[in-house]
């Protein structure tokens, strides 16, 4: 087990005031707290933080941790010295205005587990925490719908010791077709379980789209840059266009230009009503890597007179 | 160990909607808390004028969520909740 320094996390001096102790969490809670932050590690953070102010803020809690010595180093190997269970008594839970699974392996085993939150004063019948997660899944799958396996880990009561260990979980979750980017599903009751017979906490699983190498995607439009020719802009051509349902054949105007826009009605995701997808084209010159090749765009260059950069006065 | 069994969830789309009474539930809250968080323009109901007449879509169930939270973490009421919920959109919609 680790050694925790509370004074570190929250940035106050040993012989700092409960006034300064609670000016600083206060900072950090609203600067990690996880509704709040982006910082990519807040959730963690947030509760190093509030362990932290747990240990701290309590007058019985700081002299006993303090009698632990300042030699000690954040994340050091740490064993509770002897005869720390009689000497301070915490042991056997409800000492602790914690949630489940909010505090370290260290706290747990100083000032010992199975607290209640202040929030919910009828007693300690408590609904578990939420939990948050973010899930990665393919466009396609999007498109199509599908099945995902999600492991997680979940604070759960060890029935042999009574004690909060963090177990790995895995679920199989249904996501169904045309969900979007940023769209949650709510998972009722896979939470953090409850205490004293509350119900479990549910699972918010926030849904984001791996980078795809084609498509960008906003809302349920696709958006898709397609390689032409000089020839196929110019001149107008079916040519063939990836979907997510499939090769389709698109008909380029003559005409065209790069960046033109060209809307293929229904072929985004999934929805009422379906998004489109737009191709936007983007002309590509053949490479001028042989004589044969130079002396024909030479002669191009004489036959068809053209400044792309009129519009510019140059 | 692998559950076999396939869960499905319910995705807070346009499509979500739900009752004063199952958010109740949900949160654990009273309905006289979420009455003050609408009073308090947190959140919004659609549905009617009475409270038994109301439901909330996924962006008003989120914020109120959030809202809980914030207040139960960070000591903020409820007017300051709404004011950091409002903060938090326009932030989202520049960062978009």
């Amino acid at each position: 087990m680790e050694y925790k320094d509370y004074y570190k996390i929250l940035g106050v001096s040993r012989d700092a005031t409960p006034e300064e102790i609670k000016r600083a969490y206060r900072k950090l809670a609203r600067k990690y707290h996880p509704d709040v932050s982006k910082e990519p590690d807040a959730e963690e953070k947030f509760k190093a933080i509030n362990e932290a102010y747990e240990v701290l803020k309590d007058p019985e809690k700081r002299k006993a941790y303090d009698q632990l010595g300042a030699h000690w180093r954040e994340g050091q190997g740490f064993q509770p010295p002897p005869g720390w269970e009689e000497r301070f008594g915490f042991r056997g839970g409800g000492f602790t205005e914690g949630g489940f699974g909010d505090f370290s392996e260290f706290f747990e085993t100083l000032f010992g587990g199975g607290g209640f939150r202040p929030r919910n004063r009828t007693g300690f019948r408590t609904r578990g925490e939420d939990l948050h997660a973010k899930v990665h899944i393919d466009l396609e799958d999007a498109y199509r719908g599908t099945t995902q396996t999600i492991t997680l880990t979940v604070p759960e009561v060890d029935p042999a010791t009574g004690r909060l260990v963090d177990r790995r979980k895995r679920l199989q979750v249904k996501i169904p077709k045309g969900i979007r980017e940023g769209q949650k599903i709510r998972l009722a009751g896979q939470g953090a379980p409850g205490m004293g017979g509350g119900p479990p906490g549910d699972l918010y699983l926030e849904i984001h789209f791996k980078p795809h190498r084609w498509f960008r995607v906003e809302g349920r439009d696709l958006y898709l840059d397609l390689p032409v020719t000089p020839w196929e802009a110019a001149l107008g051509e079916k040519v063939p266009v990836p979907t997510l349902d499939g090769r389709v054949e698109l008909k380029i105007p003559p005409g065209s230009q790069t960046d033109r826009k060209l809307r293929l009605k229904g072929k985004g995701l999934p929805g009422t009503p379906p998004g489109d997808q737009y191709v936007i084209l983007k002309i590509h010159t053949p490479p001028a890597d042989s004589e044969d090749k130079r002396r024909f765009y030479r002669e191009m260059a004489e036959r068809m007179p053209f400044n792309p950069r009129q519009g510019m006065g140059v | 160990m692998l559950q076999e069994k396939v869960l499905t969830g319910v995705v807070l789309d346009e499509r979500f909607r739900i009752t004063l009474v199952e958010v109740c539930r949900i949160f654990e809250v009273s309905a006289e808390r979420v009455i003050e968080l609408v009073e308090e323009g947190v959140i919004e109901p659609a549905g009617g004028p009475e409270p038994p007449q109301w439901w909330f879509d996924a962006p008003a169930f989120e914020r109120l969520g959030t809202a809980l939270r914030l207040e139960r973490d960070l000591g903020i009421n409820p007017a300051g909740a709404a004011l950091v919920l409002d903060l938090l959109e326009e932030l989202g919609r520049l960062r978009r």
